[in-house]
């Protein structure tokens, strides 16, 4: 009886609805710390002096403040060069691998274009089969454009799923009503795709952006096989410091404080580099967030 | 007016020449990517015979002499053959038996969450890690369990070197794979669950229901096909379990379980330039995730009334 009551009030006098707030506050909070931890914890380990960290003396706050290891990660001309190799493919490629989508996406959401079924069919084979690294290899180096900028974004063909999202997003939110208005009114295509789809589809445009962004600015694997070491990106350069560990020939000669004094800047590297390649992607993303949801929905609708 | 009424039914009558004319601009959209397409996607395609074939750049693929199966036979008799089979699959196994809910159980507990502030803060705190790099998520790895001075070490009060111990290297993968991942896998499951009727929530109030009852009974069938659409596209990529982080988080001490399929193809085809090695074991993989593939569909379709292909 007791049992049968408390469980009614608890139902209906809003308790069990309190309570599950509570847990769900816990639980958010644990999942926001779990996550967000790490990340707090290299940035506070780069501001400090790297044996106070191996200490155990930065799980909060940095211990004897210093911005040494940024000024290394500035001075190292191998980062900045990388940093640079990073900017210049993630524009172009960016640049390259929105344009594609769009040029997919626009001409697959005209429902009255002939051929349109065999195209779609055509670019969704490449998402479930390929001929692999080795064969896209030998076509990279068969094209001649191996150890050139081209070859950080040309083997990657078309985002075949991201075209697949914008085409929805040009069929279910631009209302087709104008798009016909407008090819009554003797609009072209290329006129509808330049001066209506690529306007009014800012959303999912800014959506491709940063997909593409971070897809290029992250990307190592294609400039390790296919660049020379002049050219690698910023995540291939990290790889000495990060995987390798090992000390540059500038970074020895710059100090002299002999092998302790180099051992301890090679660690100040590592968090500082870590913060240094990873903020401009974090900085970025939130002011797209909104869109994610829209974006990825839109493309799950109609796989 | 009236003779554009009548006009547009024959739109639809046009013959197809006059209809592919009308489309000419859309076809010049097309050429630039169908072109890269074929070269890049469909000529790595054509290339995949080399895998049956003594490649000579000399004579190019097709006159390259053909040998039959003898590089895959090459690949099932290494000796490490079993090792790196059983490592990918496991790896990925893993990867999905442990990830694959997270996303799910996070999505139902902020979709439930009230504070929306606090929602969106956990949000966007939980998608960033998806935004970093393999090698910057590595790095912060490699420091995290270092021996002397790691963040884990320094909390457990411990000096063990995980990178070296074979028995954890599983464990390290599928757990930092959570990290990165299950908030950015949240997106697809909130948006969903974004589109419930909010009357659902208030009638089931009304009959006293808790949030518990709430997420049984509207949330989770809500849910389902979604669930069931992303585990096919997980299931399906099973052999292709991700090559960067097995390479970077791989040394010489614990490659006992780091040995996976997509390393030997690096080392075999792109260091050791065995072009026509490296060729059958990328085929191999892509085999046996297109039966994946066909099979977990199949499953699905049984299931549910969802389908991917």
């Amino acid at each position: 009886m007791s049992v049968i009551s408390r469980r009614k009030q608890g139902e209906l006098g809003g308790f069990s609805d309190r309570t599950s707030d509570i847990i769900l506050i816990v639980i958010s909070v644990i999942v926001l710390l779990i996550v967000a931890y790490p990340l707090y914890y290299v940035l506070v380990a780069s501001l400090s002096d790297p044996y106070d960290v191996y200490a155990g003396k930065t799980f909060l706050m940095p211990s004897q403040f210093t911005f040494n290891g940024y000024k290394a990660v500035f001075a190292e001309p191998n980062i900045m060069r990388g940093y640079g190799n990073s900017i210049l493919y993630t524009v172009v490629g960016t640049i390259y691998s929105v344009a594609l989508i769009y040029l997919v996406a626009y001409p697959l959401s005209v429902k009255e274009m002939p051929g349109r079924k065999l195209v779609s069919i055509f670019f969704i084979i490449t998402m479930y089969f390929g001929g692999g690294l080795i064969p896209t290899y030998l076509i990279v180096q068969k094209t001649g454009i191996m150890q050139t900028i081209w070859a950080m974004f040309l083997p990657g063909g078309v985002a075949v799923s991201n075209a697949i999202i914008a085409r929805n997003y040009f069929e279910n939110s631009i209302p087709g009503a104008l798009k016909e208005a407008a090819s009554i009114d003797g609009a072209s295509h290329f006129r509808i795709f330049f001066s209506m789809i690529i306007p009014l589809s800012t959303p999912i445009l800014s959506v491709m952006v940063i997909f593409s962004m971070v897809a290029y600015w992250n990307d190592w694997f294609t400039a390790l096989i296919y660049m020379t070491n002049e050219q690698a990106p910023l995540p291939l350069v990290l790889r000495n410091i990060l995987i390798k560990s090992s000390a540059s020939a500038n970074q020895a000669s710059m100090i002299s404080g002999g092998y302790a004094e180099l051992n301890k800047m090679t660690e100040m590297i590592k968090f500082a580099s870590i913060i240094v390649a990873a903020a401009p992607m974090l900085i970025a993303y939130p002011f797209v967030q909104k869109y994610f949801e829209k974006g990825l929905m839109a493309g799950a609708v109609k796989g | 007016m009236t003779a554009k009424a009548v006009a547009s039914p024959k739109v639809h009558r046009k013959s197809l020449g006059r209809r592919m004319a009308d489309s000419w601009q859309l076809y010049v959209l097309l050429l630039i990517p169908v072109v890269i397409t074929i070269v890049y996607k469909y000529g790595p395609m054509y290339g995949i015979q080399i895998a049956f074939r003594n490649y000579n750049p000399g004579l190019g693929i097709t006159g390259s002499p053909w040998v039959g199966w003898k590089w895959f036979e090459r690949f099932f008799r290494a000796p490490t053959f079993d090792r790196m089979l059983w490592n990918t699959v496991k790896l990925s196994l893993y990867s999905l038996l442990w990830g694959f809910p997270v996303p799910i159980l996070l999505s139902l507990a902020l979709n439930q969450l009230r504070f929306k502030r606090l929602k969106r803060t956990v949000q966007t705190v939980i998608y960033a890690p998806h935004f970093i790099s393999t090698m910057v998520i590595c790095g912060m790895l490699r420091i995290f369990l270092s021996p002397s001075g790691g963040l884990i070490n320094l909390i457990a009060g411990t000096k063990v070197d995980f990178l070296t111990e074979a028995g954890a290297f599983r464990t390290i993968y599928v757990a930092s794979g959570i990290w990165q991942e299950a908030g950015w896998g949240t997106i697809i499951y909130l948006a969903t669950l974004s589109s419930i009727d909010a009357s659902l929530y208030e009638a089931a109030k009304v009959d006293g229901a808790s949030v518990f009852q709430r997420i049984l009974h509207i949330d989770i069938p809500c849910l389902l096909p979604m669930i069931i659409l992303q585990l096919i596209m997980s299931a399906s990529g099973l052999m292709s379990v991700g090559f960067e982080k097995a390479y970077l988080l791989q040394t010489d001490l614990n490659r006992a379980t780091s040995d996976i399929i997509a390393i030997y193809v690096y080392e075999q085809g792109i260091v050791n330039a065995k072009y026509e090695l490296g060729t059958a074991v990328g085929l191999f993989n892509t085999a046996i995730n297109i039966v994946l593939l066909v099979i977990v569909n199949r499953i699905a379709k049984k299931f549910g009334d969802v389908s991917f292909v």
